[in-house]
């Protein structure tokens, strides 16, 4: 009897690793970031060419920072949630065109409609590289002190929205 | 690889104030991973995000910082994961110490093993030893005798003439 338990036990408990390791997402890679400030910038707003927006804008109440291009494919995917958010839930969204060209982002705002309250413009990736972005679209919820409370790397969807971003901006605001 | 990271260096537009610092440029970039493609490093990379990576190195060495300094640059932007060694601490000591405990535990595992089998013979019952001594004396000349009887009639069988000394070459 002892002599199949041990194995037996022993392979259950490597199926059940590996299982877990399966279902893990390597792309979701703990961002340092949460629990700190946003880092400093001052860049320029795309409809508003004369003001520059820096991270002291975001004091006063929780937003979303959402990280997107008109290069990127998925952030078509999660553009009406956003949208949705905007229009529905209130939810004061600033955008952060990311390595692009001012130009085509308008175009493609046209397109798609625009649910960003204001939009950081970033062609170089400056700001972009301080927030540790790698996978565009990615969207930050930020507290009303400017602190980083949560990242999203990937397109939103609808249980990302339901179950954590709205939760925490209830319990920011 | 090696032929991978010399086709590079060739396209690296960048230039350094010494090999030495090209060398500690092309070190750094072997440590630090590329995020898009998670299993490359920031040398082997073609990603943009590598691209933009390599240049930040690039010109914190300019700077002159240290490898420290640039590594954490890149850890507190992206976190741990940037490096493929990743520090000790207490959420990383199953990674680092974990190979061990199992080369520990199955080193016990062979041990054990090898000590139950030399210790097998004192399991058997009272009766099995008792069948084993009645074995052990069961007319072992008769036995004996059998074999060879019968080895040597596969001998006689044998068809291949008998080997005559005289007649060799």
């Amino acid at each position: 009897m002892n002599r199949y338990l041990i194995p037996a036990v022993i392979f259950i408990g490597l199926v059940a690793i590996l299982g877990v390791g399966l279902n893990l997402d390597p792309r979701h890679v703990p961002s340092p970031l949460i629990g700190k400030p946003l880092p400093s910038f001052s860049l320029a707003s795309l409809y508003e060419p004369d003001l520059s927006i820096s991270e002291t804008t975001f004091l006063g109440k929780p937003r979303l920072l959402n990280v997107w291009a008109s290069w990127c494919s998925a952030c078509v995917v999660e553009h009406p949630l956003l949208i949705a958010l905007a229009q529905q839930k209130n939810v004061e969204i600033f955008g952060l065109n990311y390595k692009d060209e001012p130009r085509k982002a308008e175009a493609w705002l046209k397109k798609h409609n625009n649910p960003y309250k204001s939009i950081i413009v970033d062609p170089e990736g400056d700001l972009g590289l301080d927030l540790g972005v790698y996978g565009v679209p990615e969207t930050f919820v930020i507290d009303k002190l400017g602190i980083i409370r949560y990242k999203q790397v990937g397109p939103l969807d609808n249980q990302a929205i339901e179950e954590i971003i709205l939760p925490l901006l209830d319990e920011l605001s | 690889m090696i032929f991978a990271l010399t086709v590079f260096a060739a396209d690296t537009p960048f230039e350094f104030e010494s090999p030495a610092q090209q060398a500690q440029y092309q070190r750094l970039l072997e440590e630090l991973r590329c995020l898009v493609c998670q299993n490359q490093s920031l040398a082997d990379s073609h990603a943009d995000l590598a691209q933009d990576l390599r240049d930040e190195v690039y010109s914190m060495l300019g700077e002159g910082k240290t490898n420290d300094e640039i590594r954490e640059f890149m850890v507190a932007r992206y976190g741990d994961f940037v490096l493929y060694k990743p520090p000790i601490k207490s959420s990383t000591t199953l990674l680092w110490f974990g190979p061990f405990i199992l080369i520990f535990l199955a080193g016990f595992a062979v041990w054990r093993a090898v000590t139950r089998q030399k210790k097998a013979p004192q399991d058997l019952t009272e009766q099995e030893r008792e069948f084993v001594e009645k074995l052990r004396n069961e007319t072992p000349t008769s036995k004996e005798d059998s074999l060879q009887a019968k080895l040597r009639a596969n001998d006689s069988n044998r068809d291949a003439p008998p080997i005559k000394p005289g007649n060799e070459p």
